[in-house]
């Protein structure tokens, strides 16, 4: 399969990739890691007359971390996300997630930024990034804005980026020491996207859930965070009533499509298990 | 969208070839560069048969534009033995434990585990496994694959310099 001609450009700053996107408009597309645009464009269900490569672009790169700050640069690729201690030191559900992308080639070049901005229902960290209450960072020809993750999903591959705006980085702080912490995904194979997959965070304090948050992959057209599943475990000692209640109140909020994953009745249930399972996990980590 | 000369590192040589935009590495490695070893399986990035290291990574080359590695270094398969021919210990390996049956996901298999023992030269049975969980094979039941790449990373280590 052969993706139809296109013109190439390599920039090396933001601003330079700005206005690139400025000049051609829709014929233009961004192409961070490739590997969800690359398939895309070689069924032609994707044709930019432009393709904007951003790997030249030093400042897209990098992890940072201060304290509990977190700051990580568009262009890292999940296999960077696995590998840095900084980070797992102070959030390790990124890289426990990272790890339950595609496979080890495949995340060697796809990017952070691309899984969050591509706006893709099964890709696995728009949900993490709700879960986290990340910020992502956007600029474009009128300068850099903030978008909260739970604002940025419309649709399934409908965002808040406007068409000429690049999207930077990915800022969150990470959960309190001690947060309990799962990713749970179920798939048909490896490098497969999730039947249903359920990011759980939890606090706990003299046997006490202190705070929770629940987000959902690929359960709906955009990412979810299950409010009133994580209600039912926050006060609770997170005992069986409690979990019970977490993966109803969970299940209750999905609408996935049947596809060949599965019938949406069966996705629903399966939602369910993974949240009881995350939150066994999550629970059995927390301090 | 005309032509345009991309140049690279591939198997130690600088090579130079015109090629579109929109060529796969894979194409170019195979029509432009005639090095056949990297197959074309799924054409899908799920199968792994174009495995080439990129820049010290392993990657897809199904995945990539040719223009995209313009400047990088990419190993093949052809460039994994020694230029006398000798053999690769995982060749060598892939050989005495029987490591393939029709052969076509091999030339990916052996480019991902040559990456694989670099990252880590020791692994457990289940690193192997996940560490060559992007590459598929139809035949083996990857039984023979695993036990080869188990004994090239003994070979390997007993003789730390093999392994580049």
């Amino acid at each position: 399969m052969i993706p139809a001609s296109f013109d190439y450009h390599r920039p090396d700053s933001v601003a330079a990739a700005v206005a690139l996107l400025s000049a051609h408009g829709d014929e233009a597309r961004v192409v961070a890691g490739g590997h969800s645009l690359i398939p895309m464009m070689k069924l032609r269900m994707a044709v930019p007359e432009h393709l904007v490569d951003l790997r030249d672009i030093g400042e897209l790169k990098g992890i940072e971390v201060e304290g509990r700050k977190v700051a990580i640069g568009a262009m890292t690729t999940q296999a960077e996300v696995i590998a840095s201690e900084a980070l797992a030191d102070v959030c390790p559900i990124l890289r426990e997630t990272s790890l339950q992308i595609a496979d080890p080639q495949i995340r060697n070049l796809g990017t952070l930024g691309g899984n969050v901005a591509n706006g893709d229902p099964g890709n696995d960290m728009p949900a993490l990034m709700q879960t986290l209450d990340a910020r992502f960072r956007v600029t474009g020809p009128e300068g850099t804005r903030e978008i909260a993750a739970r604002d940025f999903y419309e649709a399934a591959f409908f965002t808040a980026l406007a068409e000429d705006e690049i999207l930077v980085s990915i800022h969150f702080t990470a959960p309190a020491a001690g947060h309990g912490y799962a990713y749970e995904k179920q798939k048909r194979k490896i490098g497969d996207y999730a039947t249903a997959a359920a990011a759980v965070l939890l606090e706990m304090e003299s046997g006490q859930c202190r705070h929770a948050v629940i987000g959902l992959t690929n359960l709906a057209d955009t990412p979810l965070v299950a409010t009133a599943a994580a209600e039912a475990l926050i006060g609770s000692p997170v005992d069986g009533p409690a979990i019970a209640a977490a993966a109803a109140a969970a299940e209750a909020v999905t609408e996935p499509v049947s596809d060949g994953r599965g019938p949406s009745a069966f996705r629903t249930k399966v939602a369910g298990v993974m949240v009881r399972r995350a939150i066994l996990r999550a629970l059995d980590r927390a301090a | 969208m005309s032509k345009q000369t991309i140049s690279l590192t591939v198997n130690g040589s600088q090579v130079e070839a015109a090629a579109e935009p929109r060529t796969l590495l894979i194409h170019f490695l195979r029509e432009q560069l005639s090095l056949t070893g990297p197959h074309i399986g799924c054409d899908t990035g799920h199968c792994g048969a174009c495995t080439v290291d990129l820049d010290g990574q392993s990657v897809k080359s199904c995945m990539v534009f040719a223009i995209q590695a313009e400047g990088a270094e990419v190993t093949t398969i052809e460039g994994i033995a020694q230029p006398d021919g000798t053999l690769h210990a995982l060749q060598e390996a892939f050989r005495q434990h029987h490591g393939l049956q029709c052969g076509y996901c091999t030339p990916g298999m052996i480019t991902r585990a040559y990456r694989l023992l670099q990252e880590n030269p020791d692994p457990s049975e289940s690193d192997i496994r996940y560490g060559i969980s992007g590459n598929l094979c139809r035949c083996t039941g990857y039984q023979n694959i695993v036990k080869a790449i188990q004994a090239a990373a003994q070979a390997l280590t007993s003789v730390p310099e093999a392994a580049e």
